[in-house]
């Protein structure tokens, strides 16, 4: 099936938050901090600007408790006279005219009495620097199996190794964007979003508001990646405040520059590995310790290092793992989600590190994967037993064998020795991932779902969960037209709205088709059997059943229900962080073909082949289209996306020089999907969307070390990055 | 952030009576010289199809054709457009965007109108095949979402259907 939306997305009808028509309405603006932490002494109003023209909010305009809630009450939707980053929002200015608001806001002047920041997670903060607890550690984290320090002690190899990743910017190409205006008592927000219920959640307790009184509904959204999870509930606040305020519709759409600086991104990482392993490669321990930079505020930060150290050891079976994971308080910006969500760190340092570990050893990187690799009946870190019937050696073996491993290796090592100044290598990372909400996240979410069931027979899904190009309306679409056997003609996709959904929970974690496509299935036998059919009935007799009931029952809407039932058998201990982190994993093998320039210490991706295993396809070109964007970001994180940062401010906040991949800066990204269906997804799908982007950069970076016989360890790999590292004498042990 | 300057905001807010050919039809309005054609389409003229992305050039996400040519319409002032030729992604026919529909050219959709301008000048011109490649051609429209594949499958597609050739640096590699 085509993508319901794609025409009106194709011919430029779609309308997206900045598209609606508005009369009589306040363009809304924030005054930020300039400083990373200290006591905000003045605010001072320039002159030459008529302030009796504006609307200005500050935190005292805030008639419930000063906070962003999502997990803690802990980050103020406007500084209550004390920052902690950069880019905190302090005011809000609203007027009718964008280009009078413009010049405004640098006439207001924030005067802030400095305190000492603390700008780098990895250093031990001193106590002038220490802002949440007694530590600065926002979270601690620990998984324990069997006797990690004993097996490390016995085994005859132990290799070490640290590796750090950088902050990445989503650049969704719709920047954030909310509309906020008040429909008799009810407020209504309107705007580009992930979740439309974590909105209602920050706005209750702000705003003092009772949840009736407070209607969200999802715009169009241009793209998210996590970046639209939890921050839009800030930009909501404030474009509520300055609603309610003025007593008028107030739009706020961020410029490009305001969206890289001051919105979230994922969490910079430094993780070490310690491991130890037998003479023959296979891993007898495994010692790891993740450190997250958490930025000034919580946001969504424990449940990404949570995500972060269940993945931390990779897709192998060892008997004795210790994880030590905690996120650390900075004056930065807070990071938050981003597609992945903690993996794609756990995973770069995983997966370079088994390269560096066969290096060393002078074994092969491949089979040192085959040999550690879970098998069936095999248990990760925190004791999950895998029988999933996947076939991870044969998913490994189909992607090497597409990306013609042994051969370009081959061919490379003759090329390199001949070759003046290129220098090519080939690389592959075996990843896996955790879909929907961890551990007993999805039972404490108890989604719900309708399907409602018109009295003309259409068949209407209410549901929380929003498209922003990933093809939510189309996949929901399909599995009600499978499931009733209906037209897809007749098929609606409610409009996420809080006054019309239900809440069927965040657009996030790969969880839209597992676990919320079951749940429509759900909801669709529930319908078919309120009309008194039984579960073999499909198509016009479903419809005309539900006309009929319509008849019988003039008045009354009927709304086929589901609510989230965990699959039997899963069981998770949250104090030990023992047992089922996920219902089920999914997993990829990903292969990157690399030439570097030592002139210019470029790398350059010749070839990307990425093969998963996704429980079952869908839709094909919507799924291959999750894998390469997903590759895509994962390939520039990890050569491209650097975020400088002076002083704790994103110094390169503009596309000029926060770089993307352009069409030339990628290859064609081959996909290919092995179906292993999993028995409690929709049709038996997986989470699919994350995976992609987790093996990506290990792929990139052991294809460098392959090319330059050097181990990078830290990501984005720059130019200036491994022109140092060439640079330096070290090269790596064994043989090539 | 917010302070930077951009197009549009001089203080003396000058009209200049503007004509010219937007989407085949004349026009005629009255505007400060110095603002974007992008504000200009999207707030005066009631054309949101054109989008803003990054306001600087770089990302192709108000990409509108100047007398056939893509421009970026952050970065031309209207009074650039006195006489000329504007044509916007309302003007293109919905039918001939099968292929892109096909193909997965859009997603999330924001980059999308830009794409579909700049694709519509490269299957008008199959010309320009012969010295560059799709990709060379496609680099100035910026997508997050795609990883680029199916756009530029996409415009094979529907260069072939035109019985244009994609040339031989279809794929670079």
């Amino acid at each position: 099936m085509l993508r319901r939306e794609g025409l009106s997305k194709l011919t430029g009808r779609e309308r997206y938050v900045d598209d609606l028509p508005l009369e009589d309405f306040l363009w809304g603006a924030t005054v930020r901090s300039p400083s990373p932490r200290g006591r905000i002494a003045e605010i001072r109003f320039g002159g030459g600007v008529d302030w009796a023209e504006f609307v200005v909010v500050d935190h005292t305009d805030i008639p419930g408790r000063n906070a962003v809630y999502l997990m803690e009450y802990d980050q103020p939707a406007l500084a209550p006279g004390y920052v902690r980053h950069v880019h905190e929002p302090v005011l809000l200015l609203a007027h009718p005219s964008r280009e009078t608001l413009r010049r405004a806001i640098p006439e207001v002047e924030v005067v802030v009495d400095p305190d000492p920041p603390i700008l780098d997670f990895r250093v031990v903060p001193g106590p002038e620097q220490i802002q949440y607890g007694s530590d600065n550690v926002l979270k601690r984290l620990e998984i324990k199996k069997g006797d990690v320090e004993r097996a490390l002690a016995e085994a005859p190899f132990v290799v070490e190794g640290v590796y750090e990743t950088g902050a990445q910017e989503h650049v969704y190409l719709e920047t954030q964007g909310m509309l906020a205006y008040l429909d008799g008592d009810v407020l209504v927000l309107h705007g580009s979003m992930q979740c439309p219920y974590y909105i209602v959640k920050a706005l209750v307790p702000a705003l003092d508001r009772p949840e009736e009184l407070i209607r969200v509904i999802q715009a169009p959204t241009g793209g998210g990646f996590g970046g639209k999870e939890e921050f839009p509930s800030t930009l909501a606040l404030h474009a509520a405040l300055l609603a309610l305020k003025s007593g008028k519709t107030v739009k706020v759409i961020y410029d490009r520059v305001e969206d890289m600086v001051a919105t979230t991104k994922r969490h910079p990482a430094r993780i070490r590995h310690r491991t130890g392993l037998d003479e023959n490669g296979r891993l007898l321990a495994q010692d790891i310790e993740v450190i997250l930079d958490g930025g000034a505020y919580v946001t969504l930060t424990p449940v990404v290092l949570s995500r972060a150290i269940i993945h931390a050891a990779g897709p192998y079976d060892c008997e004795h793992v210790r994880i030590l994971g905690r996120a650390m308080f900075t004056n930065m910006v807070p990071f938050g989600a981003f597609r992945g969500f903690g993996n794609p760190q756990a995973h770069f340092a995983i997966e370079r590190h088994m390269d560096v570990i066969a290096h060393r050893m002078g074994i092969d990187a491949i089979e040192l994967r085959r040999i550690n690799l879970i098998r069936e009946g095999g248990t990760t870190a925190t004791g999950q037993v895998i029988r999933d019937g996947v076939d991870r050696q044969a998913v490994l073996s189909r992607a090497l064998e597409l990306a013609n491993f042994e051969k370009r290796r081959r061919e490379h090592w003759v090329r390199n020795s001949e070759h003046r100044y290129l220098r090519r290598g080939i690389g592959a990372a075996m990843v896996y991932h955790g879909a929907g909400f961890t551990g007993s996240g999805e039972v404490v979410l108890a989604s719900r779902l309708h399907v409602q069931g018109h009295p003309d027979g259409r068949v209407e899904v209410l549901a929380a969960n929003i498209e922003m190009g990933q093809g939510t309306i189309t996949i929901f679409t399909q599995i009600v037209a499978d499931r009733l056997g209906y037209d897809p003609d007749d098929i609606v996709v409610a409009e996420p709205d809080t006054h019309r959904v239900p809440d069927s929970g965040p657009t996030v974690g790969s969880r839209t088709v597992m676990v919320v496509g079951r749940l429509l299935e759900v909801a669709c036998d529930d319908l078919r059997r309120r009309t008194g059919l039984g579960a073999e009935a499909r198509g016009a007799e479903v419809r005309e059943a539900i006309v009929a009931w319509h008849i019988e029952h003039p008045e009354e809407s009927l709304l086929g229900k589901a609510r989230y039932e965990p699959p039997p058998g899963i069981e998770w201990d949250d104090e030990k962080y023992r047992g089922d982190a996920y219902g089920t994993f999914a997993w990829a093998t990903q292969v990157a073909d690399v030439e570097v320039d030592l002139r210019t210490y470029q790398v350059r991706v010749l070839d990307f082949v990425s093969v998963q295993e996704v429980g079952k396809v869908l839709n094909e070109t919507l799924a291959r289209g999750q894998i390469q964007g997903g590759v895509a970001q994962g390939v520039s994180w990890a050569l491209l996306e650097e975020c400088v940062w002076r002083d704790g401010a994103m110094e390169n906040g503009q596309l000029t020089n926060y770089i993307i991949p352009t069409t030339c800066d990628l290859p064609p990204i081959r996909v290919e999907f092995m179906e292993v269906p999993y028995e409690f997804g929709a049709q038996g799908a997986k989470g699919i969307g994350e995976l992609p982007l987790v093996g990506a950069a290990p792929a990139v970076l052991n294809a460098v070390a392959a090319a330059t016989g050097r181990e990078p360890a830290e990501i984005p790999l720059t130019p200036e990055r491994l022109m140092v590292l060439l640079a330096s004498d070290e090269t790596r042990g064994g043989p090539e | 952030m917010s302070q930077r300057k951009t197009a549009g905001q001089g203080a003396a807010a000058e009209v200049l009576r503007i004509s010219f050919t937007l989407n085949g039809v004349p026009a005629t309005l009255e505007a400060p010289p110095s603002e974007r054609l992008l504000d200009t389409l999207r707030y005066r003229l009631g054309l949101p199809g054109t989008k803003e992305g990054c306001a600087e050039g770089e990302c192709g996400a108000c990409t509108v054709l100047l007398d056939g040519l893509p421009v970026d319409s952050c970065l031309v002032p209207v009074y650039q457009v006195r006489g000329r030729r504007v044509e916007t992604i309302e003007a293109l026919d919905p039918a001939d965007m099968a292929h892109y529909h096909a193909r997965g050219t859009t997603q999330c959709g924001a980059c999308t109108p830009g794409v579909v301008v700049t694709a519509s000048w490269i299957v008008r011109h199959p010309e320009l095949l012969e010295t560059h490649s799709i990709r060379d051609l496609m680099a100035g429209n910026l997508c997050r979402c795609t990883g680029y594949d199916g756009i530029i499958e996409g415009v094979e597609d529907e260069l072939e259907e035109r019985g244009g050739t994609a040339g031989p640096g279809m794929h670079r590699s």
